[in-house]
Formats: structure tokens, C-alpha cells, sequence
């Protein structure tokens, strides 16, 4: 359904006198995601996650350029044809009702988004969706700030059900949401991918991406790490491929609870070898020399010299 | 259930609005009381003498005991303050006193003339709200392109542009040069008034009125294409960009209906200006305005005047800024609900 292969992203910045100066927080990204599937994408804040997003619908700001390919159902994605799919075959749920319009009433902002996907009849479309997600008739005519919690995430997952898309985003949907909702939410996610779907569940909760993704794509300093199996996320994490996913996947609460020292390097400041050397308990000088590939390692991927296929 | 609920915020809703009305009028009120003692200090240390002032020309024929007999009949030689109150008990009981240079009661004259202003400045506060808004939607909805920078470079130079330069202008250009408007006033003269047809009426209000549309349009542009272009930044753009909207389409659906409510606030809260410019034009058009009563009411020292236009401009600048107020409370739904919550 979908391909990234090898994108970077770079923002032009002015500084004081007018100095141009680039800085990259994506470069050398990379995954798939097949309909039906539901891939997690997890990574720490500043990652480059949401920027993913963006580049995939075609919606970065202007002083943002995206190098690499993005493949769409076989076809490589050029700005017209993310301006002819955006809403219609690719929609987006945003991270919080700070993305709807705070003056129009959600009703009318999901029929907004069906007729924008083209339903013939935005109505009757975003009455059914209403329905499904168990919201009432008179919800729709409540502004966004008149939401609570859990009714703002089924609002917004229902802007982007309404329509066919056959790929949805959602970026960081569940963020310091009650854990019920944080439940019905993934739900609803798996719910949508198992509709045929393919689905991309951006989050820094690892341990909420785990319990419904088929597979996980981790992004360290805006590159791919690591793609794997979800179930490879077990045990003592023998079976995972790269050591900041095994990081990871110990820090979380029910394994060891410890969490990796160090901070993830800013884009204007990363290390010339590889960018997790810093951190890297395997790291050695060859590590340092130059940036690994990302290769194929026992049916996942890993961006790790030191791993064998 | 639902009718109860209804009527429920409905009594809600109207206590809401009387507390409202409440304390905006305590507030004209004290505000109306210390403008007037201003305004009636700075008469009473002004060095213009009325009885001169009023007399005019004819001065030297008006001895020492005439001018005396006008001054105690006006009341001139007791004290400020003493006069003052006077004043105030009058205004209590709703006089406003005669104006003596059109020897007619205040509340006429200002009436009269409010009454011309009013088409004034009514034509240039809605042709300056309806151009300003369309201006600054496209040059925000284009920002960066040529046509915004025109825009932008427009709206400066408007802004520091004097009232009656740009009124001399335009008389110059259009009733001097091509003749396309009168000269002055609001009627051709030698007619009289019920004879004047509302053909004519326009006609003369044309440049009066485009000069201070015209001087409004800036602020209003600027302001719009900021806010717009702050819209479009939002994270709720981005998402409708998400979802398929277009530039001109995001701004027909989310862009207006959030910048038109500042807009009309502004535009409420700009009557200031608007009277302010309405002065100096109607001053330069010789148009019989409120503005144009007000300059010979302060130079000739005609103190009921003076002080009932300066009480009339606050009442009328304060409506406009209550009517900003009330704009969000009845339109944002965000405040609206909020408050009633
Ligand atoms: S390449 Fe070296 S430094 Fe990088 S993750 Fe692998 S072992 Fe660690």
C-alpha cells in the first residue's frame, strides 16, 4: 500500500543575519505498510514522526523540502497526486481537538470531511459514523471545546472513517488520554485495519503500539532503526534486531523498568557513524566510521552492523 | 424536558444580558462625569471670552454695560465649579442647555447635525469594513505574492496619510479638476432643503465619505490579512489541508468564519477614529456635520455645545466599543456557552 524508501526531509532556516542555514531532522527513513496492516511507528518526541505524516500527505510547511520516494499503490507520489489523495484515498487523525475548527460544530466538520472524500451524501454519511463510534444524534451539533476526552478521539477518528480512505495516519492519537480511552482507541485503530485497511499508528507509547500492531517500524534521530514482527517483542527481546529497540523494549514497566541513559542527538548536531553510537553498549569504532544500511535481518530490517542476518 | 431546558437558558441568558447592561451603564456613566469635568476645566481655562467670541465683529458697537448684561445672563462671572453643577443639574433633568452661537436648545443642534454625520459616517464604516475585509482576505489568502505586497504598501501609506490632505486631495482631483463632485456641503445651495432630492444628497456625500472610507480601509486590511494569515498557520488548517481542502477552499470554510469576528469587533471599535475623521472632513467639505459644529463650538467659546457634543462623541464611541464587547458574547460560541455553563 504504502513504500517510504529512503526519505529525508530538510527545513531552511534564517538566522540572524540572514545566514541560511539547513538543518535535517528526517534522513534516511524507510517503511512499509500493507493493506490491512496495522504498523506501529514509535520513536521518542523529536524523533520526526509527525513530519512523516506530513510528508506523506504532502503537507510540510514551505521552507521544508522531502528527497527519497514515497510509493502509493504502486505509484510514486509527486505534490498533485498527494493533492488529489489527501482526504480521499489518505486521511489523517491529528493528535487533539486543537485540530478542529474551533468556531464550526463537529457535525458539520465531519460532513466536511466526507464530501471532501467524496460520499454522495455527507449527511446520511456522518449520521452511520456517528452511530458506529457510539456518538448521539445531538453531538453533532457541540463545538469542539464542548468535547471531553473520549468523544474528542471519536470525533476525530470519525473524520477520517467517514470517508474510503484505504490509508490512515494517526499521529500520536493517544497522548495523556484516561487508559479506557487510550483502549478504545487502539480499538478502534485495529477496527480499521481489519476493514482492509492499512494503517499507520504513530506513538511514543511503545508499550500501546505492542498491543494492537501487526508490526513495528522504530525511528531513532529521524531514521528507521529497526522494522519488526510484533511478536518478536518478547522475552528478554533476544529476538529483536537493533539495541535501541531492545532499549526499548526493556525500559517498559513490565520488563525491567530501566531506561536507556543519554538523550537522542538534535538534527543540527548528529554524530558522524552511527547515530545511536553514542548510547550503543555494542558500539565500536568501526560503529563511529560511517552511517550503517538499513538490511534485511531475519524477516524484519535493522540499521546495525553489528547484527548477523 | 427539551422546552424546559430551553426556557431555562433563556432566563439564564437574560440575566446574563441585564448584568451585562447593568454594568455598562455605571461605567458610561462615571465615564460621562469625568469627561465632562474635564472638559469643562479646560473650557473654563481657556482664554477665548464668550461674550467676544459670540459678539464677534460687531464688538465695537456693544458697550462695557451690554457686554456685562450678556455675560450675568449666561452666567458667566459666578464661579467654574458653581456653574459646573448648575450644568450637571440641568443635564440630570435632560437639558443640555441652549447653544449660543445657533441660539437654538443643544439637543436639536446636535440632533440636526448628528443626523448628517450619521449618513457619513454610516456609507464609510460599512464601505470601509466590506473593502478592508476583502482586502485583507486576499492579500492574507496571498501572502507574499505582488499583489499582497500592493496591498500591504497601500494600507501604510493610507495610515499615515493626514485626514485633510487626503480630503483637500480628492477635492482637488474630483470636484476642482473633472467636476464630477460638488464642492461643498450636503445640498446644492439656493434650494430649499424638502426641495433636495436624494440623488443630490448622495452626490454630495460622495467624497466626504470616500475620504474617510478610504482612511478606514488600512487598519481593517492589515488587521484581516494578519489574522487570516494566522488562521492559516493553525493546526485546524493543517488538518483541513489533511483532509483535502485548498487554499481558497479552507479559507471559505474555516478562514472566514474565524477572522470575521474580529473583524467586526475592530470595526466596532474603530467609532473613534471614525468621528475623529468625520471632523476634519466634514470640516474640509464644509459639510454641516456634528464634526463641523464641533470646531466653531470650541473656537467661539460655546460652552453647552461644546460640552453636549463632547458628552454626545463619548456615548456614541462607547456604543461602539459595548457593541464589540457584545459581539463576542453573543457570536463566539465559545463565550457564549461558557458563560452560560
Ligand atoms: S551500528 Fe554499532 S553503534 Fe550502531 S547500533 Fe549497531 S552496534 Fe550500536
Amino acid at each position: 500500500m504504502l513504500s517510504v524508501r529512503n526519505l529525508s526531509i530538510t527545513f531552511a532556516m534564517y538566522e540572524a543575519g540572514l545566514r541560511r542555514r539547513a538543518i535535517t531532522p528526517i534522513a534516511g527513513l524507510d517503511l512499509d505498510v500493507r493493506a490491512g496492516e496495522l504498523l506501529g511507528v514509535i520513536g521518542a518526541s523529536g524523533s520526526g514522526k509527525s513530519l512523516l505524516a506530513h510528508a506523506v500527505l504532502g503537507i510540510l510547511p514551505s521552507n521544508a523540502s522531502a528527497a527519497g520516494q514515497i510509493w502509493f499503490k504502486g505509484e510514486l507520489l509527486t505534490p498533485a497526486r498527494q493533492e488529489a489523495l489527501r482526504g480521499k484515498e489518505i486521511a489523517l487523525i491529528p493528535q487533539s481537538v486543537g485540530f478542529l475548527d474551533p468556531l464550526m460544530r463537529v457535525g458539520r466538520q465531519v460532513r466536511r470531511a466526507a464530501q471532501l472524500s467524496g460520499a454522495s451524501s455527507p449527511v446520511e454519511a456522518q449520521r452511520r459514523i456517528f452511530e458506529r463510534y457510539g456518538l448521539r444524534p445531538q453531538d453533532a451539533r457541540l463545538y469542539p471545546f464542548q468535547l471531553s476526552g473520549g468523544m474528542a478521539r471519536r470525533v476525530l477518528v470519525s473524520t477520517a472513517a467517514v470517508g474510503q480512505a484505504s490509508l490512515i495516519i494517526a499521529d500520536e492519537p493517544t497522548p495523556g488520554l484516561h487508559p479506557e480511552v487510550v483502549a478504545e482507541t487502539l480499538r478502534h485503530m485495529r477496527e480499521l485495519a481489519d476493514e482492509g485497511r492499512a494503517v499507520l499508528l504513530i506513538t511514543h507509547d511503545v508499550g500501546a503500539a505492542l498491543t494492537v500492531a501487526d508490526r513495528i517500524a522504530v525511528f531513532y534521530a529521524g531514521t528507521t532503526v529497526e522494522v519488526a514482527p510484533v511478536a518478536d517483542f518478547q522475552g528478554d527481546g533476544a529476538a529483536l534486531r537493533h539495541p535501541y529497540t531492545r532499549a526499548l523494549w526493556r525500559a517498559l514497566p513490565q520488563n525491567e523498568f530501566i531506561s536507556l541513559p543519554g538523550a537522542q542527538p538534535t538534527p543540527d548536531d548528529l554524530p558522524a557513524g552511527c547515530l545511536f553510537a553514542p548510547r550503543c553498549p555494542l558500539a565500536t569504532a568501526e560503529c563511529r566510521a560511517a552511517r550503517p544500511e538499513l538490511r534485511p535481518v531475519r524477516g524484519g530490517w535493522a540499521r546495525c552492523i553489528h547484527v548477523e542476518s | 424536558m427539551v422546552g424546559a431546558g430551553f426556557s431555562m437558558l433563556d432566563v439564564s441568558f437574560t440575566m446574563l444580558m441585564l448584568s451585562f447592561v447593568i454594568k455598562k451603564a455605571a461605567r458610561l456613566a462615571a465615564l460621562l462625569l469625568m469627561l465632562s469635568a474635564v472638559a469643562f476645566a479646560l473650557v473654563s481655562l481657556s482664554p477665548i471670552d464668550p461674550v467676544t467670541a459670540y459678539v464677534g465683529a460687531d464688538m465695537l458697537r456693544v458697550g462695557p454695560e451690554q457686554r456685562a448684561r450678556i455675560a450675568e445672563r449666561w452666567g458667566l462671572d459666578d464661579p467654574p465649579v458653581e456653574r459646573y453643577l448648575r450644568w450637571l443639574g440641568q443635564v440630570a433633568q435632560g437639558d443640555l442647555g441652549v447653544s449660543m452661537i445657533y441660539r437654538q436648545p443643544v439637543i436639536e443642534v446636535i440632533g440636526q447635525r448628528f443626523l448628517a454625520s450619521l449618513g457619513l459616517m454610516g456609507a464609510a464604516w460599512l464601505c470601509s469594513g466590506v473593502l478592508g475585509f476583502a482586502l485583507g482576505v486576499l492579500a492574507g489568502g496571498s501572502a507574499g505574492s505582488v499583489f499582497d505586497r500592493l496591498v500591504r504598501w497601500f494600507a501604510y501609506v493610507l495610515a499615515s496619510t493626514p485626514t485633510f490632505w487626503l480630503a483637500l486631495l480628492l477635492l482637488i482631483v474630483f470636484s476642482v479638476e473633472l467636476r464630477w463632485t460638488p464642492i461643498c456641503c450636503a445640498m446644492p445651495a439656493g434650494i430649499a432643503p424638502e426641495d433636495v432630492t436624494l440623488a443630490q444628497r448622495l452626490h454630495h456625500l460622495i467624497l466626504p465619505a470616500a475620504t474617510l472610507s478610504i482612511l478606514g480601509v488600512a487598519n481593517i486590511t492589515l488587521h484581516t490579512r494578519q489574522k487570516l494569515i494566522a488562521v492559516l498557520e493553525s493546526d485546524y488548517a493543517l488538518f483541513a489541508r489533511a483532509q483535502g481542502e485548498t487554499r481558497w477552499s479552507l479559507i471559505r470554510q474555516h478562514g472566514l468564519r474565524n477572522i470575521a469576528l474580529p473583524a467586526v469587533t475592530l470595526q466596532f471599535a474603530s467609532f473613534s477614529e471614525l468621528f475623529g475623521g468625520s471632523v476634519l472632513a466634514e470640516q474640509v467639505f464644509a459639510y454641516p456635520g456634528l464634526g463641523q459644529a464641533a470646531v466653531p463650538a470650541g473656537l467661539r467659546g460655546d460652552v453647552p455645545l461644546l460640552l453636549g457634543i463632547v458628552l454626545f462623541s463619548a456615548v456614541f464611541v462607547f456604543t461602539g466599543n459595548t457593541l464589540a464587547d457584545l459581539a463576542y458574547q453573543l457570536l463566539d460560541p465559545r463565550i457564549r456557552l461558557a458563560q452560560l455553563a
